[in-house]
């Protein structure tokens, strides 16, 4: 083994003193490298920090701005009360809170379904068939279409059979448009999930309906549970498709078959309105349509959350 | 028990490329054995025609017969009903990230719809201890997910999880080529102690290993078996000129 150059010589008391070079030796070039690299290194860390910046800057900017102006003006009454009639000081929101929480649920219980389904479809059955591109197509497409394009639609397919508005109509018209972000979240989520997990199951006898439900979405669904929420979020605060479809109301309306109050559309109708009562009231509307749909988000993240094992990627 | 496997001219295709032609082999029952032979053979393909793994591949197609036992996979029985008789090990460890050690194990039974807590409990523990795994495990099974395991824990679950639907064959596809000398010398005593109960195939680019853990080995070549014997007759005695070029380094 002593043949061995690499291995350390035996410390030899004639070795030291002798003169060896330092061990971080540096060339006057690899040192000009070394701080042109600790520049642009920096220089790069600071420009995704300030981008950082810059993409959170608004959401918070809009947050103090609607807390500095609605805030004062929420009350009690706010929540428990429906509109005061003009002139009168007073009034809430109540029935548009309770409003949009209804067409909400419809939508969603419309639109998360069907979304999920597509996807399902478009990922795991579609591959490279001409309906499954077709699909994409129609899903990208439906997904620029201007929100009021939608209320139209379900205007046309639905207020103008049944002659009058509804809850239901103004559901429909969300639910319409959650599905394409749903549809392409699940798939690409979808096609996420190693194509050898898929095999392990179907080794193990598994039918394929059955992997796909309990192996490829449940190990896609914390991402699938991101595009639902997106699409909630997004639709939450829709006025457009809202207009003439749940066109809502100045009191209690629990009806899904008739026009129903909504916490956007009662803040469009305030803020157009030219009463600076009215327009306090709104800023305290939007206030608590944003609080709503991050305690939302925020709940089903929490409840999605658990029950993630320890070392589950 | 595990039962044997008669194939009969075999043939499959990947779209138009033939890459098993016309195979006809007896595998034994409750004996290990090796396939060996260079990449792209058709090793892999031939194992995955045993569980009807092959036709998940919406461009790959198979003709001919295997029967295993008295049983026609290709005629007499679904691709679900087969794999359950025949269970799997890939060559990369595939535990289900979302599922504890507990429920991966007990996956195959509880995907199929099986509830009753007692016996699930009593697979899982039979199932990792013919595994050589529980003694690791026993403290955290329903705690952490398979997929924290280290590499060679991981194969071993996917043994046990295989076990656990208590199958008849065991199709191992290059079982420790993903994983260090430690775990490939745990995983093969396994196959050594398993292939007692079950019929056990192996395709494994480790000659080494398929003369250590297998009876029988047969030598693939281009999509064709070249030959089949008895590994020692293989590996000291070939008769075709190829596979004495292939066993001593001259090519592959």
């Amino acid at each position: 083994m002593s043949a061995n150059p690499i291995q350390n010589p035996t410390p030899n008391t004639e070795d030291q003193g002798q003169l060896r070079p330092p061990m971080n030796f540096q060339t006057r070039r690899m040192r000009a490298n070394s701080i042109w690299r600790y520049v642009v290194n920096n220089l790069m860390t600071g420009l995704a920090v300030l981008s950082t910046v810059l993409v959170v800057a608004p959401l918070v900017a809009i947050l103090v701005y609607l807390i500095y102006k609605g805030a004062s003006s929420l009350n009690l009454d706010f929540f428990t009360h429906i509109p005061a009639p003009v002139g009168e000081v007073g009034g809430g929101m109540a029935n548009s809170i309770v409003g949009s929480a209804i067409v909400l649920v419809l939508a969603s219980s419309m639109g998360i379904p069907v979304g999920i389904a597509a996807g399902v479809y478009l990922a795991e059955y579609g591959r490279g068939k001409t309906l499954a591109m077709a699909i994409r197509f129609t899903a990208d497409v439906l997904n620029g279409i201007p929100s009021i394009v939608m209320g139209i639609a379900a205007y046309s397919l639905i207020v103008m059979r049944q002659m009058h508005f509804s809850a239901f109509s103004g559901g429909v018209a969300l639910a319409i448009m959650m599905v394409p972000t749903i549809t392409r979240t699940t798939e690409e989520m979808l096609a996420t999930v190693p194509h050898s997990i898929r095999e392990a199951a179907l080794g193990l006898g598994v039918p394929k309906w059955r992997t796909v439900v309990s192996v490829s979405l449940r190990t896609a669904s914390p991402g699938i549970i991101t595009g639902c929420m997106l699409a909630f979020a997004r639709v939450a605060g829709e006025t457009a498709p809202l207009l003439f479809t749940a066109f809502g109301n100045q009191f209690w309306s629990f009806k899904l078959n008739e026009p129903i109050a909504a916490l956007p559309l009662q803040i469009y109708v305030y803020a157009i309105s030219p009463y600076d009562e009215w327009h306090r009231l709104a800023w305290a509307g939007a206030l608590v349509l944003i609080l709503m749909i991050m305690v939302s988000v925020t709940l089903v993240r929490i409840y999605a959350g658990r029950g993630v094992l320890k070392g589950a990627s | 028990m595990g039962v044997g496997i008669d194939v009969e001219h075999l043939n499959a295709w990947y779209g138009s490329t033939h890459t098993l032609q016309d195979i006809n082999l007896n595998i034994p029952a409750n004996h290990a054995t090796a396939l060996i032979g260079p990449s792209g053979c058709g090793k892999s393909t031939f194992v995955r025609c045993l569980n009807r793994m092959h036709e998940t591949n919406p461009i790959a197609r198979a003709t001919g017969v295997v029967k295993m036992g008295e049983v026609d996979i290709y005629m007499d029985a679904s691709p679900v009903e087969i794999r359950r008789r025949v269970g799997m090990v890939f060559q990369r460890p595939n535990p289900f990230p979302t599922m504890s050690i507990y429920d991966n194990v007990a996956s195959g039974l509880k995907l199929n719809g099986f509830r009753n807590k007692a016996i699930l409990d009593e697979t899982v523990e039979r199932s990792l201890k013919a595994a050589a795994l529980w003694e690791e495990v026993k403290d955290d099974l329903k705690k952490k997910s398979g997929a924290s395991l280290s590499g060679g824990q991981q194969q071993r679950m996917c043994i046990a999880r295989a076990l656990a639907v208590d199958p008849e064959v065991l199709l191992m596809d290059e079982p420790a080529s993903a994983l260090d000398p430690v775990s490939t010398s745990k995983i093969e005593d396994l196959i050594f102690q398993l292939k007692s109960q079950y019929t056990i195939v192996i395709v494994t680019h480790n000659m080494q290993q398929a003369a250590r853990v297998a009876e029988n080995t047969g030598f693939f070549l281009n999509g064709k078996m070249v030959e089949f014997s008895s590994t020692d007759m293989i590996f000291t005695n070939p008769k075709d000129k190829r596979t004495e070029d292939y066993i001593t380094g001259r090519f592959g």
